[in-house]
């Protein structure tokens, strides 16, 4: 199914932590093929997941997610 | 891999759907073959067996409710879609070729079976899907 997903520096982060996708699935009590669906665009998290990677990496929704006007 | 809690509750629940089914297809058969019944029995012996299979989509859609993964959610979601939307063509179809008289008549509850294949094709188109765009 082609679905152009919002953009997103969730792969850049979670690097920077060096967490694997395994790691950040079970933090945010996901599924890895969840985390790899969002990484590439594939699937656009819900508001409260959004809000739970957000405050994970302690940072604003808009700093993960790039809005589609801007992006 | 640790299998998730509503995932067990779901293994748990289609297997006794699936053991009332095999016994009540099994008694309702054995009945009718050795003393059928008759009148308002009847119809009550021969549904049975379908009852448990109307068990199974109410244990799919307790799993649709419960699972806690969204995504994974959403791809049992477009899974269901596409085997409704196979078996409702086809059934849709072949009742046409049925009304024409090209084919023979079928039972209904072939639907379901249809619908189950069609859960094996929608795995499969989920399957492709995540396949080609692994990072």
């Amino acid at each position: 199914m082609a679905h152009a997903g919002v953009n997103n520096h969730l792969r850049t982060l979670r690097a920077e932590r060096g967490w694997s996708q395994q790691d950040l699935a079970q933090l945010l009590e996901v599924s890895r093929q969840s985390v790899n669906a969002i990484e590439t665009g594939r699937y656009d998290p819900s508001l409260p997941l959004a809000f739970k990677i957000a405050e994970l990496f302690g940072c604003a929704i808009e700093d993960i997610f790039v809005s589609p006007s801007k992006g | 891999m640790r299998l998730q809690p509503e995932m067990k509750r779901y293994t748990r629940r289609l297997l006794v759907t699936m053991t009332l089914y095999a016994i009540a297809l099994i008694g309702a058969n054995m009945w009718f073959r050795h003393a059928p019944p008759s009148g308002p029995l009847a119809y009550l012996v021969a549904i049975l067996p379908a009852l448990p299979i109307m068990g199974v989509f109410v244990v799919i859609g307790r799993l649709l409710v419960e699972m806690r993964d969204e995504y994974v959610r959403m791809l049992l979601v477009r899974q269901s879609l596409i085997a409704t939307g196979f078996a409702l063509s086809v059934s849709t179809a072949w009742g046409f070729l049925e009304g024409f008289g090209l084919v023979e008549h079928t039972q209904g509850y072939w639907t379901t079976v249809l619908w189950f294949g069609g859960l094996g094709l929608g795995g499969c188109f989920n399957a492709l899907t995540e396949w080609r765009t692994r990072a």
